[in-house]
């Protein structure tokens, strides 16, 4: 038993770190240590960058651009990403359509839509969630009917990210309601200037205008955007879902988020900005919180390196979900406590107030915001679901 | 990166799960508890003929040099099975004491005997006027001729009763030291008491006790710091034993979960119970990781090693008693019966956070280092 990455992989966590060094554009790096909203095109620029390395899609097979890394180097690549303060790109293109039209799409799918998804030509986003479908997702009701060569849509999809700036949706829509539910779904592509689509933000208590309802009035697909057969989309949304176990506890980013509230705690002391009894209080959640990361952390290598030898613990993924979310929003608690009255103010204003330091009036939009983490990607109770039937056979 | 055991290691996993399965059972540790002396000679000698009394120890010394995760490896196990003999007090604690501190001769005429099973050894520190989680003892050590003279009171001795021999920390003019007694002499004076969890303890008290100049262990003021790595080694290993007794909690538990019925169903299909099922599996998990990374630290650099050991016993105080609680509570009213095994699992996890300093002690010492890394 060992706690230490090979030399090769250490040899690749300097390669990764000092590349992410060099090519993360500065406006970049700032933005992301304030937490301040990355508009499309700094995303869009970064992925690129990624791209042009040969990085921006390692999880994909390697003859479609991914990487042959071990579950190890993906854990590094993660990490690394994260503590360079660099923006994860989109999952959807990412995590979410490359891999199933690797895995299912047609070769006139992959040729169309693979290098354009890794290059961010085309963005993606996920028609999933319904009024009346969200952990119960076979619920949903958004009808296709097909006519010629085309299926006709009419419903409407809800909580959709950043619609606004899609090309493209990948969506689960109803073709057949006689049998179970989970039977009669299909996963069709969807581009978004086909008339017919309309697109209405949804503003979150962060105040952003991530979330969108979008309607579908009889809007035309043609036959060729079918992924698979019709009638098994169920069955590529829950390998859609499956997706990516190596990055899912986000341990990189808590790190990262723990080494920032350290230098701020340190920062506003020194100004003599705690009293000497918030400081122990403060430096005494500090450490408590970094004792449930290292754990996770090492939980994750444990998964991660089980993993290499094939081993599949099927529920560890749930285990780090549930874990690594509520530290996350932990950090954010942390983060809003540390601003204090100071944070109250998140407009315009705010940045006199605070003399340019961006992460006092970021931190309770940060807050509000991050407690969706624990909601997307199977909320934790549904989490909670899972593991128990795994651990209890029932 | 390697969470795997060797294959000397996965035999010794191999071989204590064995003696637990065979000798361990619930009821039988019932009966070890309400006998003589509170733990039973006959298991110690069966640990002795396995070997097991001998890991630790260097092989000049005549053991087998066994490591950290050895010693996780056998904790782990004994803490499944409950087990209540003095392993913890005289191969860990002690032997630790010995292994760091102790002469060649101090060893020679110890470690043997103690591998063999014939000499029981433990640590007698705790004082009842101390602050807890000190090093702050009232007990004195004068200098009388060659040999020295104790005075003081000890407490909470954890197998202090059944020892041949118990190493006391006392104050000397140039600061902490600790001593060799056997509690034979006189002016010793060792009473049983009985620990909730069923370890027997016994206070200790010490009236002009003769010592020898030999019965030192180290020089006069270095008391501290072999405790400190005494008490490092013996939390890493008390930690390995917390994830076993969590182990077997989680999985009576669950166990029960899916036989017990109410309503006509297994109480397993309450989702309330579900939900805080999977909760404990997750700080099992947790707590399971942190006693790899305490076996793993034992050999790093004093600061970060022990950081790490406090993280652990940080980790697993606060997963024991939420373990342990849930647990009783799923159970119902068998949970607070003395006759079912997870009730004394939740004692003997109760016990762990007690010693050595509870999980606010350590994170105290977390957050004064200004976190983990180094
Ligand atoms: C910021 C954000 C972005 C999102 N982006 C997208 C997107 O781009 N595309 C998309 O398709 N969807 C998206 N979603 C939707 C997301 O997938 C759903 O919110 C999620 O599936 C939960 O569904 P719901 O919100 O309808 O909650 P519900 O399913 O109604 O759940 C409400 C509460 O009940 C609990 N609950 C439900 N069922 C059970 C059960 N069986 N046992 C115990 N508890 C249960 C839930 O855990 C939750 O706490 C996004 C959501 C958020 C918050």
């Amino acid at each position: 038993m060992d706690l230490d990455f090979t030399a090769e992989e250490l040899a690749f966590r300097d390669e990764v770190r000092s590349f992410f060094r060099e090519a993360l554009p500065d406006d970049l790096r700032a933005k992301m240590i304030e937490r301040r909203h990355l508009e499309k095109d700094d995303i869009v620029r970064w992925q690129r960058i990624l791209n042009a390395r040969g990085w921006a899609v390692p999880n994909w097979p390697v003859e479609y651009g991914g990487q042959a890394w071990s579950p190890a180097q993906r854990y590094i690549y993660q990490e690394e990403m994260a503590l360079a303060h660099a923006p994860e790109g989109s999952p959807f293109n990412i995590n979410m359509i490359g891999p199933i039209i690797a895995r299912f799409g047609t070769d006139a799918q992959k040729d169309r839509f693979l290098a354009r998804i890794a290059n961010l030509d085309d963005w993606w986003c996920q028609g999933f969630s319904e009024p009346g479908a969200g952990s119960d997702l076979a619920a949903l009701k958004t009808r296709a009917t097909r006519d010629g060569d085309d299926y006709v849509i009419n419903g409407q999809k809800i909580w959709t990210t950043q619609a606004q700036h899609a090309d493209w949706m990948f969506a689960l829509v109803r073709t057949d309601s006689s049998g179970r539910k989970q039977q009669g779904i299909t996963f069709l592509l969807l581009d978004m200037k086909t008339p017919g689509i309309t697109v209405r933000p949804i503003e979150t208590i962060d105040g952003g205008h991530d979330a969108n309802e979008v309607f579908f009035d009889d809007v035309r697909v043609p036959v060729e955007n079918r992924i698979g057969e019709e009638g098994r989309g169920w069955d590529y949304a829950k390998a859609l879902l499956g997706g990516e176990r190596s990055g899912i506890a986000r341990i990189g980013l808590s790190k990262e988020r723990l080494i920032q509230l350290r230098a701020l705690e340190r920062d506003l002391a020194e100004r003599g900005m705690l009293t000497g009894r918030e400081r122990d209080r403060l430096r005494r959640k500090l450490a408590e919180v970094e004792v449930e990361l290292r754990a996770l952390e090492l939980t994750q290598l444990r998964v991660v390196a089980a993993d290499a030898h094939g081993a599949h613990a099927g529920h560890a993924a749930s285990i780090l979900k549930i874990k690594g979310t509520e530290i996350q929003q932990r950090m954010t608690e942390l983060v809003l406590e540390l601003a204090g009255p100071a944070g109250l103010a998140t407009d315009a204003q705010a940045q006199a107030n605070t003399a340019g330091e961006g992460w006092v009036e970021a931190a309770a939009p940060f807050y509000f915001t991050m407690r969706k983490v624990s909601i997307f990607g199977g909320a934790n109770e549904i989490q909670r679901n899972i593991v128990a039937k795994s651990i209890l056979g029932f | 990166m390697n969470f795997e055991f060797s294959e000397e290691q996965q035999m010794l996993a191999d071989m204590v799960d064995r003696f637990v399965a065979d000798r361990y059972a619930f009821e039988t540790r019932q009966k070890i508890m309400a006998g003589d002396g509170g733990w039973s000679r006959e298991n110690w000698s069966a640990l002795a003929e396995l070997g097991l009394l001998g890991l630790p120890f260097a092989e000049e010394d005549g053991g087998f040099g066994g490591g950290g995760v050895e010693t996780m490896i056998i904790m782990t196990a004994l803490g499944r099975g409950l087990v209540i003999e003095p392993y913890l007090s005289t191969v860990v604690m002690a032997g630790a004491a010995l292994r760091n501190a102790a002469s060649q001769e101090q060893r020679a005429a110890r470690i043997p005997a103690i591998i063999a099973g014939s000499h029981i050894m433990s640590l007698a520190h705790q004082e009842p006027a101390m602050p807890r989680h000190s090093f702050d003892v009232a007990t004195t050590a004068r200098r009388a001729g060659e040999g020295w003279r104790l005075d003081g009171c000890k407490i909470s001795v954890p197998h202090g009763a059944g020892a041949d021999e118990l190493i006391v920390s006392a104050q000397t003019e140039a600061g902490m030291a600790l001593f060799l007694v056997p509690t034979k002499l006189s002016g010793v004076d060792v009473v049983r008491a009985t620990g909730y969890d069923g370890t027997p303890l016994a206070t200790m008290t010490l009236a002009d006790v003769a010592l020898p100049g030999d019965a030192l262990l180290g020089e006069p003021g270095q008391g501290e710091a072999i405790l400190a790595r005494v008490f490092e080694e013996t939390n890493a290993a008390l930690v390995a034993e917390a994830v076993g007794a969590m182990r077997e909690t989680f999985d009576l538990t669950t166990e029960y979960l899916k036989t017990r019925t109410q309503f006509d169903v297994p109480i397993g299909s309450f989702q309330a119970l579900r939900h805080r099922a999977v909760d404990m599996l997750i700080e099992l998990e947790l707590s399971h990781s942190m006693a790899i990374l305490a076996a793993l630290s034992l050999d790093l650099p004093g600061d970060q090693r022990r950081k790490n050991i406090s993280a652990a016993k940080v980790q697993v105080g606060r997963s024991g008693r939420m373990i342990g609680q849930e647990a009783v509570q799923m159970h119902g009213a068998i949970g607070i019966t003395s006759e079912y095994k997870v009730g004394h699992a939740f004692k003997r996890l109760t016990a762990i956070d007690a010693l050595l300093g509870d999980a606010d002690h350590h994170i105290d010492l977390i957050a004064d280092a200004d976190g983990l890394a180094a």
